[in-house]
Protein backbone atom coordinates (compact mmCIF):
# COMPACT_ATOMS: atom_id res chain seq x y z
CA UNK A 1 0.00 0.00 0.00
CA UNK A 2 2.47 2.54 1.51
CA UNK A 3 4.85 1.70 -1.45
CA UNK A 4 2.14 3.03 -4.14
CA UNK A 5 2.51 6.89 -2.49
CA UNK A 6 5.67 7.65 -4.22
CA UNK A 7 3.89 6.64 -7.71
CA UNK A 8 0.87 8.07 -7.23
CA UNK A 9 2.53 11.28 -6.41
CA UNK A 10 4.59 11.08 -9.18
CA UNK A 11 0.96 10.42 -11.51
CA UNK A 12 -0.28 13.19 -9.95
CA UNK A 13 2.41 16.12 -10.57
CA UNK A 14 2.98 14.72 -13.92
CA UNK A 15 -0.84 15.17 -14.66
CA UNK A 16 -0.87 18.57 -13.72
CA UNK A 17 2.06 19.17 -15.30
CA UNK A 18 0.60 18.56 -18.68
CA UNK A 19 -2.73 20.26 -17.71
CA UNK A 20 -0.43 23.70 -16.81
CA UNK A 21 1.37 23.69 -19.96
CA UNK A 22 -2.08 23.54 -21.95
CA UNK A 23 -3.46 26.49 -19.87
CA UNK A 24 -0.08 28.18 -20.25
CA UNK A 25 0.11 28.31 -23.49
CA UNK A 26 -3.91 28.93 -23.52
CA UNK A 27 -2.95 32.02 -22.04
CA UNK A 28 -0.79 33.37 -24.37
CA UNK A 29 -3.61 34.42 -26.54
CA UNK A 30 -3.39 38.03 -25.44
CA UNK A 31 -0.63 39.99 -24.25
CA UNK A 32 -2.36 40.95 -21.44
CA UNK A 33 -2.69 37.02 -19.86
CA UNK A 34 0.61 35.89 -21.34
CA UNK A 35 2.95 36.66 -18.38
CA UNK A 36 0.48 34.69 -16.03
CA UNK A 37 0.34 31.84 -18.33
CA UNK A 38 4.29 31.04 -18.44
CA UNK A 39 4.31 31.12 -14.21
CA UNK A 40 1.25 29.05 -14.63
CA UNK A 41 3.77 26.71 -16.65
CA UNK A 42 6.41 26.74 -14.50
CA UNK A 43 4.71 25.54 -11.55
CA UNK A 44 4.01 22.43 -13.45
CA UNK A 45 7.40 22.09 -14.40
CA UNK A 46 8.55 22.63 -10.98
CA UNK A 47 5.99 19.90 -9.69
CA UNK A 48 7.06 17.57 -12.53
CA UNK A 49 10.64 17.61 -11.41
CA UNK A 50 10.46 17.37 -7.94
CA UNK A 51 8.04 14.85 -8.21
CA UNK A 52 10.17 12.92 -10.55
CA UNK A 53 13.10 12.52 -7.63
CA UNK A 54 10.25 10.06 -6.05
CA UNK A 55 11.71 7.55 -8.56
CA UNK A 56 14.16 6.29 -6.21
CA UNK A 57 11.37 4.09 -4.31
CA UNK A 58 11.37 2.33 -7.23
CA UNK A 59 14.28 1.90 -9.35
CA UNK A 60 15.74 -1.53 -9.85
CA UNK A 61 17.59 -4.11 -8.10
CA UNK A 62 20.46 -3.05 -10.33
CA UNK A 63 20.22 0.56 -9.69
CA UNK A 64 20.03 0.05 -5.81
CA UNK A 65 24.01 -0.04 -4.95
CA UNK A 66 24.45 3.12 -7.28
CA UNK A 67 21.44 5.40 -6.27
CA UNK A 68 23.73 7.75 -3.72
CA UNK A 69 25.85 8.84 -6.56
CA UNK A 70 22.90 8.89 -8.98
CA UNK A 71 21.29 11.34 -6.77
CA UNK A 72 24.17 13.38 -6.13
CA UNK A 73 24.60 13.71 -9.87
CA UNK A 74 21.00 14.60 -10.68
CA UNK A 75 21.44 17.72 -8.34
CA UNK A 76 24.46 18.79 -9.68
CA UNK A 77 23.38 18.13 -13.39
CA UNK A 78 19.59 20.09 -12.49
CA UNK A 79 21.90 22.98 -10.58
CA UNK A 80 24.34 23.26 -13.37
CA UNK A 81 22.73 23.04 -16.12
CA UNK A 82 19.63 24.79 -14.63
CA UNK A 83 21.42 27.10 -13.05
CA UNK A 84 23.50 28.36 -16.20
CA UNK A 85 20.84 28.70 -18.64
CA UNK A 86 18.64 30.57 -15.88
CA UNK A 87 21.57 33.21 -15.97
CA UNK A 88 22.30 33.28 -19.32
CA UNK A 89 18.80 33.62 -19.81
CA UNK A 90 18.40 36.62 -18.03
CA UNK A 91 21.31 38.50 -19.11
CA UNK A 92 20.63 37.88 -22.98
CA UNK A 93 20.39 41.15 -24.87
CA UNK A 94 16.59 40.67 -26.44
CA UNK A 95 18.40 41.10 -29.88
CA UNK A 96 20.43 37.68 -29.44
CA UNK A 97 16.77 35.87 -28.24
CA UNK A 98 16.78 33.92 -31.58
CA UNK A 99 20.40 32.34 -31.18
CA UNK A 100 19.41 31.95 -27.06
CA UNK A 101 16.33 30.34 -28.45
CA UNK A 102 18.47 27.80 -31.29
CA UNK A 103 20.34 26.57 -28.25
CA UNK A 104 17.70 25.59 -25.99
CA UNK A 105 16.06 23.94 -28.25
CA UNK A 106 19.42 21.74 -28.89
CA UNK A 107 19.40 21.46 -25.24
CA UNK A 108 15.86 19.67 -25.67
CA UNK A 109 16.80 17.41 -28.97
CA UNK A 110 20.00 16.68 -27.28
CA UNK A 111 18.56 15.40 -24.10
CA UNK A 112 15.55 13.16 -25.79
CA UNK A 113 18.66 11.44 -28.02
CA UNK A 114 20.22 10.78 -24.81
CA UNK A 115 17.35 9.41 -22.94
CA UNK A 116 17.31 7.17 -26.23
CA UNK A 117 20.87 6.31 -25.72
CA UNK A 118 20.26 4.82 -22.49
CA UNK A 119 17.71 3.26 -23.13
CA UNK A 120 19.54 1.35 -26.26
CA UNK A 121 22.77 0.94 -24.73
CA UNK A 122 21.32 -0.75 -22.02
CA UNK A 123 18.54 -2.60 -24.38
CA UNK A 124 16.27 -1.75 -21.66
CA UNK A 125 13.75 -1.99 -24.70
CA UNK A 126 11.58 -4.52 -25.72
CA UNK A 127 9.75 -5.51 -28.68
CA UNK A 128 9.75 -4.13 -32.53
CA UNK A 129 7.41 -1.03 -31.90
CA UNK A 130 9.40 0.42 -29.03
CA UNK A 131 12.95 -0.24 -29.93
CA UNK A 132 11.83 1.87 -33.74
CA UNK A 133 9.80 4.75 -31.55
CA UNK A 134 13.53 4.49 -29.64
CA UNK A 135 14.99 5.27 -32.52
CA UNK A 136 12.86 7.37 -34.38
CA UNK A 137 13.01 9.64 -31.56
CA UNK A 138 16.95 9.38 -30.89
CA UNK A 139 16.88 10.51 -35.09
CA UNK A 140 14.92 13.49 -34.79
CA UNK A 141 16.47 14.24 -31.11
CA UNK A 142 20.10 14.22 -32.51
CA UNK A 143 19.62 16.48 -35.47
CA UNK A 144 17.88 18.86 -33.57
CA UNK A 145 20.46 19.14 -31.20
CA UNK A 146 23.17 19.58 -34.31
CA UNK A 147 21.06 21.10 -36.56
CA UNK A 148 20.50 23.85 -34.00
CA UNK A 149 23.88 24.36 -32.79
CA UNK A 150 24.24 25.28 -36.30
CA UNK A 151 21.64 27.49 -36.75
CA UNK A 152 22.95 29.32 -33.36
CA UNK A 153 26.61 29.97 -34.82
CA UNK A 154 25.10 31.14 -38.03
CA UNK A 155 22.80 33.22 -35.74
CA UNK A 156 25.67 34.41 -33.35
CA UNK A 157 28.17 35.00 -36.57
CA UNK A 158 30.39 32.45 -35.66
CA UNK A 159 29.37 30.63 -39.32
CA UNK A 160 29.17 33.66 -41.74
CA UNK A 161 28.56 32.24 -45.24
CA UNK A 162 25.78 29.66 -45.79
CA UNK A 163 28.22 27.16 -46.47
CA UNK A 164 26.94 25.46 -50.28
CA UNK A 165 28.51 22.69 -52.07
CA UNK A 166 27.49 20.96 -55.45
CA UNK A 167 25.23 18.33 -55.03
CA UNK A 168 24.69 18.94 -51.22
CA UNK A 169 21.19 17.41 -51.73
CA UNK A 170 22.62 14.32 -53.06
CA UNK A 171 25.05 14.25 -50.04
CA UNK A 172 22.35 14.84 -47.39
CA UNK A 173 19.70 12.07 -48.94
CA UNK A 174 23.01 9.62 -48.88
CA UNK A 175 23.74 10.89 -44.76
CA UNK A 176 20.45 10.25 -44.31
CA UNK A 177 19.44 6.61 -45.83
CA UNK A 178 23.09 5.23 -44.43
CA UNK A 179 21.84 6.60 -40.69
CA UNK A 180 18.13 4.87 -41.71
CA UNK A 181 20.14 1.71 -42.40
CA UNK A 182 22.57 1.61 -39.40
CA UNK A 183 18.87 1.69 -37.42
CA UNK A 184 18.08 -1.13 -39.10
CA UNK A 185 21.50 -2.98 -37.84
CA UNK A 186 20.75 -1.76 -34.17
CA UNK A 187 17.47 -3.74 -34.29
CA UNK A 188 18.53 -6.54 -35.75
CA UNK A 189 21.59 -6.69 -33.26
CA UNK A 190 19.56 -5.89 -30.63
CA UNK A 191 16.03 -8.05 -31.37
CA UNK A 192 18.10 -11.04 -32.70
CA UNK A 193 21.03 -10.74 -30.48
CA UNK A 194 23.26 -11.59 -33.28
CA UNK A 195 26.07 -9.10 -34.23
CA UNK A 196 26.15 -8.14 -38.01
CA UNK A 197 29.72 -7.24 -38.96
CA UNK A 198 30.08 -5.01 -35.40
CA UNK A 199 28.77 -5.16 -32.23
CA UNK A 200 25.54 -3.59 -31.43
CA UNK A 201 26.91 -0.51 -28.99
CA UNK A 202 28.84 0.12 -32.37
CA UNK A 203 26.36 0.58 -34.71
CA UNK A 204 24.05 2.53 -32.02
CA UNK A 205 27.30 5.11 -32.12
CA UNK A 206 27.59 5.06 -35.84
CA UNK A 207 23.52 5.72 -35.94
CA UNK A 208 24.14 8.84 -33.34
CA UNK A 209 27.30 9.87 -35.29
CA UNK A 210 24.73 9.76 -38.88
CA UNK A 211 21.71 11.89 -37.39
CA UNK A 212 24.43 14.69 -35.45
CA UNK A 213 26.26 15.11 -39.31
CA UNK A 214 22.49 15.12 -41.02
CA UNK A 215 21.88 18.03 -39.24
CA UNK A 216 24.74 20.13 -39.42
CA UNK A 217 24.57 19.06 -43.38
CA UNK A 218 21.15 19.90 -43.22
CA UNK A 219 21.07 23.45 -41.87
CA UNK A 220 24.67 24.49 -43.29
CA UNK A 221 23.33 25.74 -46.44
CA UNK A 222 20.31 27.55 -45.20
CA UNK A 223 20.67 31.39 -45.23
CA UNK A 224 20.31 34.33 -42.53
CA UNK A 225 16.73 35.45 -43.36
CA UNK A 226 15.45 31.75 -43.41
CA UNK A 227 16.15 31.68 -40.19
CA UNK A 228 12.74 31.90 -38.98
CA UNK A 229 11.39 29.16 -40.66
CA UNK A 230 14.28 26.59 -39.19
CA UNK A 231 13.66 27.57 -35.67
CA UNK A 232 10.25 26.79 -35.94
CA UNK A 233 11.36 23.49 -37.83
CA UNK A 234 13.79 22.20 -35.23
CA UNK A 235 11.33 23.69 -31.99
CA UNK A 236 8.97 21.18 -33.31
CA UNK A 237 11.49 18.40 -34.07
CA UNK A 238 12.55 18.64 -31.29
CA UNK A 239 8.81 18.65 -29.45
CA UNK A 240 8.28 15.36 -31.21
CA UNK A 241 11.81 13.67 -30.32
CA UNK A 242 10.38 14.17 -26.39
CA UNK A 243 7.39 13.04 -27.06
CA UNK A 244 8.10 9.62 -28.55
CA UNK A 245 10.96 9.55 -25.81
CA UNK A 246 7.80 9.86 -23.48
CA UNK A 247 6.17 6.49 -25.35
CA UNK A 248 9.11 4.67 -24.83
CA UNK A 249 9.48 5.63 -20.82
CA UNK A 250 5.21 5.32 -20.77
CA UNK A 251 5.38 8.66 -19.45
CA UNK A 252 2.02 10.31 -20.58
CA UNK A 253 2.98 14.11 -19.21
CA UNK A 254 6.40 14.03 -21.88
CA UNK A 255 4.23 12.42 -24.77
CA UNK A 256 1.38 15.16 -24.17
CA UNK A 257 4.16 18.24 -23.91
CA UNK A 258 5.94 16.50 -26.72
CA UNK A 259 3.30 16.41 -29.12
CA UNK A 260 1.58 19.79 -28.14
CA UNK A 261 5.07 22.03 -29.26
CA UNK A 262 5.43 19.61 -31.81
CA UNK A 263 2.08 20.30 -33.53
CA UNK A 264 2.79 24.39 -32.50
CA UNK A 265 5.92 24.33 -34.08
CA UNK A 266 4.60 22.78 -37.46
CA UNK A 267 1.81 25.24 -37.48
CA UNK A 268 4.55 28.35 -37.11
CA UNK A 269 6.37 26.61 -39.31
CA UNK A 270 3.76 26.65 -41.91
CA UNK A 271 2.77 30.50 -40.95
CA UNK A 272 6.69 31.37 -41.56
CA UNK A 273 6.11 29.55 -45.08
CA UNK A 274 3.16 31.24 -46.04
CA UNK A 275 4.42 34.82 -45.61
CA UNK A 276 7.56 34.45 -47.57
CA UNK A 277 5.30 32.46 -50.12
CA UNK A 278 7.18 29.53 -50.54
CA UNK A 279 6.88 26.33 -49.46
CA UNK A 280 8.83 24.81 -46.75
CA UNK A 281 10.72 22.11 -48.59
CA UNK A 282 11.36 25.16 -50.89
CA UNK A 283 13.23 26.96 -47.79
CA UNK A 284 15.02 23.79 -46.25
CA UNK A 285 16.15 22.51 -49.95
CA UNK A 286 16.55 25.10 -52.33
CA UNK A 287 19.27 27.94 -51.87
CA UNK A 288 17.50 30.93 -52.42
CA UNK A 289 19.03 33.39 -53.57
CA UNK A 290 21.81 31.48 -55.46
CA UNK A 291 19.19 30.90 -58.24
CA UNK A 292 20.24 32.00 -61.84
CA UNK A 293 19.92 35.67 -62.05
CA UNK A 294 17.57 36.44 -64.31
CA UNK A 295 17.41 39.79 -66.72
CA UNK A 296 15.94 41.95 -64.00
CA UNK A 297 14.79 44.96 -65.69
CA UNK A 298 16.28 48.07 -65.27
CA UNK A 299 14.51 50.09 -62.96
CA UNK A 300 13.33 53.59 -64.02
CA UNK A 301 14.31 56.41 -61.75
CA UNK A 302 17.28 57.53 -59.59
CA UNK A 303 18.17 56.99 -55.51
CA UNK A 304 17.23 60.20 -53.90
CA UNK A 305 19.81 60.75 -50.61
CA UNK A 306 18.69 63.33 -48.01
CA UNK A 307 20.21 64.58 -44.83
CA UNK A 308 18.66 62.73 -41.89
CA UNK A 309 17.65 65.90 -40.12
CA UNK A 310 15.49 66.93 -43.21
CA UNK A 311 13.67 63.47 -42.81
CA UNK A 312 13.58 63.87 -39.32
CA UNK A 313 11.62 67.43 -39.22
CA UNK A 314 9.43 65.96 -41.98
CA UNK A 315 7.80 63.77 -40.09
CA UNK A 316 7.76 65.77 -37.60
CA UNK A 317 5.31 68.01 -39.76
CA UNK A 318 3.76 65.03 -40.38
CA UNK A 319 -0.13 64.21 -39.90
CA UNK A 320 0.27 59.92 -39.70
CA UNK A 321 3.77 58.56 -40.09
CA UNK A 322 3.78 54.34 -40.37
CA UNK A 323 7.57 52.61 -39.24
CA UNK A 324 8.00 49.29 -40.99
CA UNK A 325 11.41 47.80 -38.44
CA UNK A 326 13.50 44.98 -40.03
CA UNK A 327 16.17 43.08 -39.14
CA UNK A 328 18.72 46.30 -39.88
CA UNK A 329 16.98 47.79 -36.78
CA UNK A 330 17.79 44.95 -34.84
CA UNK A 331 21.56 44.83 -36.27
CA UNK A 332 21.90 48.34 -35.26
CA UNK A 333 20.71 47.88 -31.57
CA UNK A 334 18.90 50.71 -32.39
CA UNK A 335 14.97 50.40 -31.06
CA UNK A 336 15.41 52.58 -27.90
CA UNK A 337 16.58 55.62 -29.67
CA UNK A 338 13.87 54.52 -32.36
CA UNK A 339 10.99 54.89 -29.51
CA UNK A 340 12.84 58.16 -28.36
CA UNK A 341 12.10 59.82 -31.70
CA UNK A 342 8.51 58.05 -31.72
CA UNK A 343 7.72 60.01 -28.56
CA UNK A 344 9.22 63.28 -29.97
CA UNK A 345 6.49 62.91 -32.72
CA UNK A 346 3.66 61.92 -30.44
CA UNK A 347 4.51 65.24 -28.57
CA UNK A 348 4.06 67.30 -31.90
CA UNK A 349 0.45 65.10 -32.53
CA UNK A 350 1.85 63.14 -34.93
CA UNK A 351 0.05 59.60 -35.11
CA UNK A 352 2.58 56.95 -34.99
CA UNK A 353 2.11 53.29 -35.92
CA UNK A 354 4.28 50.44 -36.46
CA UNK A 355 3.97 47.76 -39.18
CA UNK A 356 5.69 44.37 -38.61
CA UNK A 357 5.85 41.60 -41.28
CA UNK A 358 5.74 38.17 -40.46
CA UNK A 359 9.22 37.50 -41.43
CA UNK A 360 10.69 40.51 -40.47
CA UNK A 361 14.05 39.40 -38.03
CA UNK A 362 15.71 36.26 -37.94
CA UNK A 363 12.87 34.99 -35.86
CA UNK A 364 9.27 35.11 -35.52
CA UNK A 365 7.27 37.97 -33.69
CA UNK A 366 11.51 39.20 -33.12
CA UNK A 367 10.35 42.92 -34.15
CA UNK A 368 7.48 43.11 -31.88
CA UNK A 369 9.26 41.73 -28.80
CA UNK A 370 12.51 44.37 -29.73
CA UNK A 371 9.55 47.30 -29.52
CA UNK A 372 8.07 45.95 -26.32
CA UNK A 373 11.68 46.23 -25.22
CA UNK A 374 11.96 49.87 -26.14
CA UNK A 375 8.97 50.37 -24.31
CA UNK A 376 6.77 51.25 -27.55
CA UNK A 377 2.99 50.02 -26.28
CA UNK A 378 1.45 47.07 -28.14
CA UNK A 379 -1.49 48.77 -28.98
CA UNK A 380 0.60 50.65 -31.62
CA UNK A 381 2.07 47.97 -33.14
CA UNK A 382 -0.20 46.13 -36.10
CA UNK A 383 0.77 42.98 -37.90
CA UNK A 384 0.54 43.12 -42.30
CA UNK A 385 -3.04 42.42 -42.47
CA UNK A 386 -4.13 44.80 -40.39
CA UNK A 387 -2.07 47.89 -41.77
CA UNK A 388 -1.64 47.31 -44.97
CA UNK A 389 -4.63 48.98 -46.07
CA UNK A 390 -3.76 52.37 -44.25
CA UNK A 391 -0.60 53.19 -46.39
CA UNK A 392 -2.29 54.87 -48.60
CA UNK A 393 -3.94 57.35 -46.10
CA UNK A 394 -0.34 57.83 -44.50
CA UNK A 395 1.63 60.92 -44.94
CA UNK A 396 4.97 58.91 -44.12
CA UNK A 397 6.37 55.27 -44.49
CA UNK A 398 9.36 55.19 -42.32
CA UNK A 399 11.46 51.84 -43.65
CA UNK A 400 14.33 51.30 -40.95
CA UNK A 401 16.52 47.89 -41.80
CA UNK A 402 13.88 46.13 -43.60
CA UNK A 403 13.95 45.46 -47.37
CA UNK A 404 12.48 42.45 -49.40
CA UNK A 405 9.34 42.65 -47.33
CA UNK A 406 8.85 46.26 -48.68
CA UNK A 407 9.66 45.37 -52.20
CA UNK A 408 6.75 45.90 -54.50
CA UNK A 409 8.14 43.21 -57.59
CA UNK A 410 6.72 40.94 -54.69
CA UNK A 411 3.26 42.49 -56.43
CA UNK A 412 4.00 42.81 -60.40
CA UNK A 413 7.21 41.00 -61.30
CA UNK A 414 6.67 37.50 -62.06
CA UNK A 415 10.43 36.40 -63.13
CA UNK A 416 11.30 37.98 -59.20
CA UNK A 417 12.46 35.31 -56.95
CA UNK A 418 9.93 37.06 -54.18
CA UNK A 419 6.77 37.39 -56.72
CA UNK A 420 3.50 36.42 -54.42
CA UNK A 421 5.29 37.13 -51.18
CA UNK A 422 2.95 39.22 -49.28
CA UNK A 423 4.57 42.47 -48.76
CA UNK A 424 3.61 45.78 -46.64
CA UNK A 425 2.54 48.56 -48.88
CA UNK A 426 4.73 51.09 -47.88
CA UNK A 427 4.98 52.39 -51.25
CA UNK A 428 1.98 53.39 -51.16
CA UNK A 429 2.36 55.92 -48.37
CA UNK A 430 2.88 60.32 -49.99
CA UNK A 431 6.28 59.94 -49.08
CA UNK A 432 8.67 57.16 -48.00
CA UNK A 433 11.58 57.50 -45.87
CA UNK A 434 14.44 54.38 -46.14
CA UNK A 435 17.04 54.17 -43.26
CA UNK A 436 19.76 51.58 -44.58
CA UNK A 437 23.22 51.18 -44.48
CA UNK A 438 24.56 51.41 -48.19
CA UNK A 439 23.16 50.99 -51.41
CA UNK A 440 23.14 46.72 -51.23
CA UNK A 441 20.66 44.47 -52.15
CA UNK A 442 18.56 42.43 -49.99
CA UNK A 443 19.26 39.33 -48.49
CA UNK A 444 17.54 37.65 -51.63
CA UNK A 445 19.93 40.01 -53.81
CA UNK A 446 17.30 41.63 -55.64
CA UNK A 447 16.83 45.80 -56.39
CA UNK A 448 14.03 47.04 -54.53
CA UNK A 449 11.92 49.09 -56.80
CA UNK A 450 10.79 50.98 -53.51
CA UNK A 451 13.88 52.53 -53.46
CA UNK A 452 13.55 53.85 -56.98
CA UNK A 453 10.18 55.54 -56.87
CA UNK A 454 9.68 59.14 -57.00
CA UNK A 455 8.11 59.11 -53.47
CA UNK A 456 11.14 57.97 -52.04
CA UNK A 457 13.94 58.97 -50.02
CA UNK A 458 16.77 57.48 -49.21
CA UNK A 459 18.83 57.77 -45.58
CA UNK A 460 22.18 56.23 -45.58
CA UNK A 461 24.05 55.00 -42.01
CA UNK A 462 23.78 53.12 -39.40
CA UNK A 463 20.01 52.90 -38.18
CA UNK A 464 21.18 54.22 -34.54
CA UNK A 465 22.88 56.99 -35.74
CA UNK A 466 20.46 58.29 -37.99
CA UNK A 467 18.30 58.00 -35.21
CA UNK A 468 20.22 60.41 -32.99
CA UNK A 469 20.30 63.17 -35.50
CA UNK A 470 16.48 62.95 -36.53
CA UNK A 471 16.29 63.21 -32.53
CA UNK A 472 18.42 66.29 -32.53
CA UNK A 473 16.57 67.48 -35.64
CA UNK A 474 13.46 67.59 -33.99
CA UNK A 475 14.55 68.64 -30.68
CA UNK A 476 16.10 71.95 -32.12
CA UNK A 477 12.98 72.50 -34.30
CA UNK A 478 11.61 72.71 -30.40
CA UNK A 479 13.82 74.91 -28.91
CA UNK A 480 13.57 77.61 -31.80
CA UNK A 481 9.74 77.44 -31.37
CA UNK A 482 9.98 78.13 -27.88
CA UNK A 483 13.06 80.81 -28.21
CA UNK B 1 -5.62 1.01 -6.59
CA UNK B 2 -4.10 0.15 -10.00
CA UNK B 3 -1.72 2.92 -10.61
CA UNK B 4 0.53 1.72 -13.12
CA UNK B 5 -0.04 3.51 -16.99
CA UNK B 6 0.13 1.22 -20.32
CA UNK B 7 0.48 3.56 -23.39
CA UNK B 8 0.74 1.03 -25.61
CA UNK B 9 -0.60 0.84 -29.37
CA UNK B 10 -3.56 2.38 -29.83
CA UNK B 11 -4.03 4.43 -27.03
CA UNK B 12 -0.12 6.18 -27.23
CA UNK B 13 -1.93 6.85 -30.75
CA UNK B 14 -4.85 8.34 -29.61
CA UNK B 15 -3.00 10.28 -26.64
CA UNK B 16 -0.43 11.89 -29.41
CA UNK B 17 -3.57 12.28 -31.72
CA UNK B 18 -5.93 14.79 -29.37
CA UNK B 19 -2.06 16.37 -27.95
CA UNK B 20 -1.40 17.44 -31.39
CA UNK B 21 -5.01 18.49 -31.84
CA UNK B 22 -5.07 20.47 -28.83
CA UNK B 23 -1.73 22.20 -29.38
CA UNK B 24 -2.32 23.26 -32.57
CA UNK B 25 -5.62 24.22 -31.74
CA UNK B 26 -4.13 26.44 -28.37
CA UNK B 27 -1.68 27.82 -30.77
CA UNK B 28 -3.73 28.76 -33.48
CA UNK B 29 -4.91 31.02 -31.04
CA UNK B 30 -2.06 33.18 -30.13
CA UNK B 31 -2.09 36.43 -32.08
CA UNK B 32 1.35 37.20 -34.28
CA UNK B 33 2.67 39.64 -32.22
CA UNK B 34 3.95 37.50 -29.14
CA UNK B 35 5.22 34.73 -31.86
CA UNK B 36 8.83 34.83 -30.03
CA UNK B 37 7.66 34.50 -26.64
CA UNK B 38 5.38 31.90 -27.91
CA UNK B 39 8.27 29.92 -29.32
CA UNK B 40 10.41 30.08 -26.64
CA UNK B 41 7.77 29.24 -23.99
CA UNK B 42 6.79 26.51 -26.42
CA UNK B 43 10.47 25.58 -26.36
CA UNK B 44 10.24 25.73 -22.32
CA UNK B 45 7.46 23.38 -22.47
CA UNK B 46 9.43 20.75 -24.56
CA UNK B 47 12.74 21.04 -21.54
CA UNK B 48 10.18 18.54 -19.44
CA UNK B 49 12.24 16.23 -20.86
CA UNK B 50 14.19 16.81 -18.09
CA UNK B 51 11.88 14.58 -16.10
CA UNK B 52 12.84 11.69 -18.75
CA UNK B 53 16.46 12.23 -17.91
CA UNK B 54 15.50 12.72 -14.14
CA UNK B 55 14.08 8.62 -14.69
CA UNK B 56 16.92 7.66 -16.65
CA UNK B 57 19.56 8.47 -14.56
CA UNK B 58 18.49 7.42 -10.88
CA UNK B 59 17.75 4.24 -13.03
CA UNK B 60 21.41 4.14 -14.01
CA UNK B 61 23.55 0.90 -13.12
CA UNK B 62 26.72 1.76 -15.01
CA UNK B 63 29.35 4.66 -15.32
CA UNK B 64 28.14 4.84 -18.83
CA UNK B 65 24.23 5.40 -17.98
CA UNK B 66 25.49 7.53 -15.86
CA UNK B 67 27.31 9.36 -17.77
CA UNK B 68 24.62 9.55 -20.70
CA UNK B 69 21.78 10.59 -17.86
CA UNK B 70 23.68 13.03 -16.37
CA UNK B 71 23.97 14.54 -19.76
CA UNK B 72 20.42 14.16 -20.30
CA UNK B 73 19.59 16.03 -16.98
CA UNK B 74 21.90 18.83 -17.48
CA UNK B 75 20.50 19.65 -20.97
CA UNK B 76 17.04 19.20 -20.33
CA UNK B 77 17.17 21.59 -17.03
CA UNK B 78 19.10 23.81 -19.53
CA UNK B 79 16.66 23.63 -21.77
CA UNK B 80 13.50 24.24 -18.86
CA UNK B 81 15.25 26.91 -17.03
CA UNK B 82 16.85 29.25 -20.01
CA UNK B 83 13.42 28.87 -22.12
CA UNK B 84 11.21 29.89 -18.61
CA UNK B 85 13.98 32.94 -17.91
CA UNK B 86 13.79 34.58 -21.55
CA UNK B 87 9.95 34.04 -22.54
CA UNK B 88 8.99 35.59 -18.82
CA UNK B 89 11.55 38.34 -19.52
CA UNK B 90 10.24 39.01 -22.86
CA UNK B 91 6.36 38.94 -21.71
CA UNK B 92 7.32 41.00 -19.09
CA UNK B 93 8.00 43.70 -21.56
CA UNK B 94 5.01 44.49 -23.58
CA UNK B 95 2.53 46.91 -22.59
CA UNK B 96 -0.30 49.03 -23.39
CA UNK B 97 -0.40 52.60 -24.02
CA UNK B 98 -0.18 54.93 -21.21
CA UNK B 99 1.63 51.90 -19.06
CA UNK B 100 -2.18 50.27 -17.54
CA UNK B 101 -1.74 47.48 -16.62
CA UNK B 102 -4.54 45.46 -15.02
CA UNK B 103 -4.57 46.69 -11.88
CA UNK B 104 -3.85 43.12 -9.73
CA UNK B 105 -0.69 42.35 -11.71
CA UNK B 106 0.96 45.99 -12.03
CA UNK B 107 3.14 45.64 -9.05
CA UNK B 108 4.69 42.39 -10.45
CA UNK B 109 5.40 43.34 -13.89
CA UNK B 110 6.56 46.77 -12.57
CA UNK B 111 8.77 44.72 -10.39
CA UNK B 112 9.96 42.20 -13.37
CA UNK B 113 10.23 45.20 -15.71
CA UNK B 114 13.26 46.99 -13.15
CA UNK B 115 14.81 43.12 -12.72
Amino acid sequence: MFTQIPQLIIGAADLAAAFLFMYGLQRMSSPATAPSGIMVAGFGMLAAVLASFLYVFSVGAAAQSHLGVNISLAVIALAVGGGGAWWSGRKVAMTAMPQMVALYNGMGGGAAGAIAAVELFGAKTHGPTQLGVTLLGALIGAVSLSGSLVAWAKLQGVIKKPLRVKGQQAINAAVMAATIAVGGCVIAGTLGGASLLLATPTWILLFFAGALVFGVLMTLPIGGADMPVVISIYNSLTGLAVGLEGFVLQNPALMIAGMVVGAAGLLLTLLMAKAMNRSVANVVFTNFGDAPKHAQGAIQGSLRPVEASDAGIAMRYAGKVIIVPGYGLAAAQAQQKLYEFVKLLQAAKVDVKFAVHPVAGRMPGQMDVLLAEAGVPYDLIFQLEDINDDFAAADVALVIGANDVVNPAARTDKSSPIYGMPILNADKAKQVYVVKRGEGKGYAGIQNALFYGDNCNMVYGDAQAVLVKMIEAVRDLGLAAAA
Amino acid sequence: MDLSIAMTGFVALYVFMLAAFAGWVIIGHVPAILHTPLMSGSNFVHGIVVVGGLFALLNASTESEQGIGFFAVLLGAGNAAGGFAVTQRMLAMFQISGHKKPARRRSKAHHHAKA
